[in-house]
């Protein structure tokens, strides 16, 4: 395994919502292995920080919950996303690409700069 | 929007914590059986898939506990625990806990009690509208600061100053009102026709007094207070337009007052009239009758409305040299007027109980640190087992919060109850001219006061152990066994505290003490007759048939002849004043032959029969009495007091001078035929004045007092003398028919001495009690803490005796300390208690020795009880002890 990245302050609960977006209605095993996979194993991600996330998230009416059996027929709380929480996506996705432009101008060589 | 959401969200969750945790837990458990199902489909071995997946997890009980904290809010969920732990806790130190609730409720009470009357009386404005800007504006003179106001200088400063939007008078007066076939007496009032307006009073129904309604002669009318228009008329709303004969004259009722009218200084008023100018004292410059009341103009100050009084009372005495002489005018915020009276006592009570609520707070904080002291060990172990230093101290400050709840809510119920009762102690009179008293309650005001109080009490409770937490290094204090250092900072803190309990103490006990040897002083002095065996009673004859002298003579002769003939009197006479009054109805003269400047000389002035002195007890130093004879027909003659001797006739003899008005007109000549003893015609608190005593025949009037003395308890004869003098004449108005001794006994200025004597003496014997349980609890928790020490003492060869000597000594220093900053502090305050003092010192020795030498004896006893234990150990035990 090569050097694994953190997670960023603040970005799970998007790529949770990004991972509910795209999988549909998905339990917090799922949701945690599936933001592994897409970051292609590069993050280092503690399981056990999804559910706190996930329960922000509830609280805030992004998403909803109900108990259901996953493929292998077990008990397991089961994501998605609400009307509110498809919006929320949208906001948070334009300000992360705000935020990731303005980092990009610092990093790359100024233009005006001598 | 989203943010309340969430705090909604985790606040539901503070309620629904088990449920949660065991969804958590079901969750995690799914989630790892998913995880490990994973890992065995890709060859793992069981075991080692699961303790895979749990490191990945980051622990179970980790994620647990971040979902909690977030699940809900932690310092509420903190709070829930410390105050189920603090119950708990107290539930099991059951007597600890009553008494500490039992002593904050006792002070929180009391504070709270008292501050519903300062509230009431001095902080509540009063029910005018922009009450600051009414003044009382009477005269002044150098005898009476504040005097009554002649009608015609009244006027005269109406019509000249500049500093009054209006300027109004008022003054008492009784008539009497026809009730089926007797009269009765009603207490009344008469004002100029803008007094209500000036006030800003609108009537409950029917109109006010209009301009030119107190002109000469103008149609009687009157006004009924709300009180008079229920009992009298039984509210009934047709009641304007209805005719009432008052003292014979017809008047006609023009309207009601409100119930939330109240006015003090003629309090108990039912009627009100216009004044009549056209009769009695208003007819005359020189006759003083009414208080002034004015309504500042916007932007005048009170000191320049006194400067324009001033002034214009100047000119007055210039224009009118006979009358007016010496005569300035006064102008005093009408609230320092009205409610004036009580506040020395009401400030003397709020100190009191502020001083009785610290002592409580001071005792319970050291309850509650003997307590934190015997849990040293359990605090230890919690800091070295990982409790915050913070969240000890929120433990702390929640267990005293929950006493100072329970107590605080006892507290405050207390002070309801008391609120009624105090009202309920109060004499009906003294309400009647305080009205304001009975506004006193548990309003909005005084809940916050009794909230503040708490708050600040737990404040103290909170600061304190903050200073005794184990600091530093718990694991030091643990090895040490928490035996020897511990209970040092207590010893000394607490002994602090004990010594600041029995300072507080001393100054209650010292206040107590001084009010009551000025209650005892005041009802022992010489009043100038003898007040035992006499009965009294108020009598009003109508002025339409009792207009002129003769006639007033000739029904007081009958009068007095039908009471000498109930059994048992031995005496029967009458006076226009009764003693222990006031020092007021004054008089002007001139001694004949001596040197007169034309400034006015006021002495008491009393018209009495000639068997007054005698039936009074009174005596006769020089000269004679008055005799039967001597009536209008007669030459005048005139009885004076001993004061009046020594100011006007230091150097001569008294009998056969002659005294007159300040024109020495012929006809108000009176020659000097007796001196007798000084009568104390004031309150019991006041000087003897100079007095004449003039027969009731010369200057008889409508108005008296009769006085009866009996050889049997005087209170037999009481309900008898309504039925002499109505026999005489059923027109008749009697009332206040009252024991002498009782009199005086009630009287305002012994009803302020004893309730505070009463009330300061509470406080004081409660705070006695609060500090020697204060001392014993110090001196106990010593001695517990040295029980090793005093052990190995006594197995070295200590004598029990000197074990008594160890444990008292330390007591003694505390009491002697306690009792000299308790002395020293008495003293500090001695000129605040001065005003409330009568013929007793503030630095009044016997009073402070015995305080110092009570509060010394309580100490002994309260440190006796520890002192016997320790004496009593048995060296081999005491050494055994953890």
């Amino acid at each position: 395994m090569g050097k694994k990245t953190d997670v960023w302050q603040g970005t799970l609960a998007l790529m949770i919502l990004k991972t509910l977006e795209s999988m549909g209605p998905q339990h917090g095993y799922g949701i945690a292995r599936r933001i592994e996979q897409r970051s292609g194993d590069r993050l280092s991600l503690n399981y056990g920080t999804v559910y706190p996330s996930l329960l922000k998230l509830e609280q805030e009416g992004a998403i909803e919950s109900d108990w259901g059996l996953s493929e292998n027929n077990r008990k397991a709380k089961f994501y998605r996303l609400t009307r509110a929480g498809r919006k929320q996506i949208e906001q948070e996705q334009r300000s992360w690409e705000r935020t990731t432009a303005i980092v990009q101008r610092f990093l790359k060589p100024s233009e005006e700069g001598a | 929007m989203r943010a309340a959401r969430v705090w909604w969200r985790r606040l539901c969750g503070l309620v629904a914590g088990e449920r949660i945790a065991r969804e958590i837990s079901a969750e995690l458990e799914a989630h790892l059986e998913l995880h490990i199902a994973d890992q065995v489909r890709a060859g793992t071995s069981p075991e080692e898939a699961r303790r895979q997946a749990i490191l990945q997890l980051g622990g179970i009980s980790a994620v647990k506990e971040a979902y909690r904290d977030r699940s809900s809010v932690p310092a509420l969920e903190h709070l829930r625990q410390d105050v189920r732990f603090a119950v708990r806790q107290l539930w099991r130190n059951s007597g600890f806990a009553a008494t500490a609730m039992l002593v904050l409720a006792l002070g929180i009470g009391a504070a709270t009690a008292i501050f519903a009357f300062v509230d009431a009386a001095l902080l509540k404005p009063l029910p005018y509208k922009d009450p600051s800007r009414l003044m009382s504006v009477d005269e002044s003179t150098s005898m009476f600061p504040r005097s009554n106001v002649s009608y015609f200088d009244y006027l005269d400063w109406k019509r000249e100053n500049k500093v009054f939007t209006s300027l109004d008078v008022y003054r008492g007066a009784g008539y009497l009102l026809k009730d089926g076939a007797r009269v009765q007496m009603v207490d009344a009032a008469r004002v100029s026709a803008g007094f209500f307006q000036t006030l800003s009073v609108a009537p409950q129904i029917g109109r006010l007094f209009r301009a030119g309604e107190d002109a000469p002669n103008a149609p009687h009318l009157v006004m009924l207070s709300y009180a008079a228009w229920q009992r009298r008329f039984g509210g009934d709303v047709n009641v304007v337009g209805r005719g009432l004969v008052l003292s014979g004259d017809l008047y006609t009722v023009i309207g009601v007052l409100p119930a939330r009218f109240e006015f003090g200084p003629v309090g108990g008023a039912e009627l009100w009239t216009a004044i009549d100018p056209a009769h009695g004292c208003e007819a005359r410059r020189s006759c003083h009758d009414e208080h002034g009341v004015g309504r500042l103009r916007p932007g005048v100050s009170a000191e320049a409305a006194l400067r324009e009084m001033k002034m214009i009372a100047g000119r007055l005495e210039k224009e009118y040299p006979d009358s007016n002489r010496g005569q300035s005018a006064t102008v005093t915020p009408l609230a320092d007027v009205i409610t004036g009276p009580v506040r020395p006592l009401l400030v003397l009570l709020m100190s009191g109980a502020l001083l009785l609520l610290a002592l409580a707070v001071v005792n319970v904080n050291s309850l509650l640190l003997v307590r934190s002291e015997s849990r040293r060990l359990e605090m230890a172990v919690r800091t070295s087992l990982g409790a915050s230093r913070g969240r000890m101290v929120m433990q702390f400050l929640t267990e005293a919060s929950v006493l100072l709840g329970a107590g605080g809510l006892m507290g405050l119920a207390c002070a309801a109850a008391g609120i009624r009762f105090l009202l309920y102690l109060a004499p009906a009179d003294m309400v009647v001219r305080a009205p304001y008293l009975r506004d006193a309650g548990f309003n909005a005001q005084v809940l916050a006061f009794g909230l503040t109080v708490a708050a600040a009490a737990a404040v103290c409770f909170g600061v304190t152990p903050l200073a005794l937490l184990p600091k530093g290094d718990p694991h030091a204090y643990l090895s040490a066994g928490g035996r020897w250092s511990a209970g040092l900072s207590w010893r000394r803190f607490g002994s602090k505290l004990v010594v600041v309990e029995l300072a507080t103490t001393v100054v209650l006990l010292v206040s107590a003490g001084l009010l009551a040897k000025s209650l005892y002083v005041l009802l022992h002095v010489n009043v100038g007759f003898e007040p035992d065996h006499l009965a009294a009673a108020t009598v009003a004859a109508p002025d339409n048939l009792y207009g002129a002298g003769a006639q007033q003579t000739a029904l007081a002769r009958r009068i007095v002849a039908g009471l000498r003939t109930l059994p048992g009197v031995t005496g029967a006479a009458l006076a226009n004043d009764l003693p222990v009054s006031c020092n007021c109805d004054t008089d002007w003269i001139r001694i004949v032959g001596a040197p007169f400047d034309g400034r006015h000389e006021d002495v008491l002035e009393r018209d009495a029969t000639p068997d007054y002195f005698r039936t009074m007890g009174v005596k006769l130093l020089r000269g004679r009495f008055f005799d039967e004879s001597e009536d209008a027909s007669k030459a005048k003659v005139v009885v004076v007091n001993q004061a009046f001797v020594r100011k006007y006739f230091p150097h001569v003899d008294p009998i056969g001078q002659q005294i007159g008005d300040l024109k020495l007109d012929p006809t108000s000549l009176r020659q000097v035929i007796g001196v007798v003893e000084n009568i104390r015609e004031g309150t019991l608190e006041d000087d003897f004045w100079p007095a004449e005593y003039l027969p009731f025949s010369q200057d008889p009037g409508s108005y008296f007092n009769v006085v009866v003395r009996t050889k049997q308890d005087e209170h037999g004869i009481l309900a008898q003398i309504r039925g002499v003098i109505q026999g005489q004449d059923p027109g008749v108005g009697v009332s206040d028919e009252i024991s002498l001794d009782d009199r005086i006994r009630n009287s305002p200025a012994a009803y302020v001495h004893r309730s505070s004597t009463w009330l300061v003496g509470g406080f004081a014997a409660v705070a006695l009690l609060l500090s020697v349980i204060g001392l014993y609890g110090v001196v106990a928790f010593s001695v517990s803490r040295r029980t090793r020490e005093i052990g190995v003492r006594m197995a070295l060869g200590a004598e029990p005796g000197a074990v008594y000597w160890l444990v008292l000594r330390e007591a003694g220093w505390l009491t002697a300390l306690g009792i000299a900053g308790g002395v020293a502090g008495s003293l500090g305050l001695s000129e605040a208690l001065r005003r409330l003092l009568f013929g007793v010192e503030p630095w009044d020795a016997t009073t402070l020795t015995g305080v110092s030498v009570l509060l010394a004896a309580a100490a002994i006893l309260a440190a006796w009880v520890p002192a016997r234990r320790a004496a009593r150990l048995d060296p081999v035990n005491a050494l055994r002890v953890d």
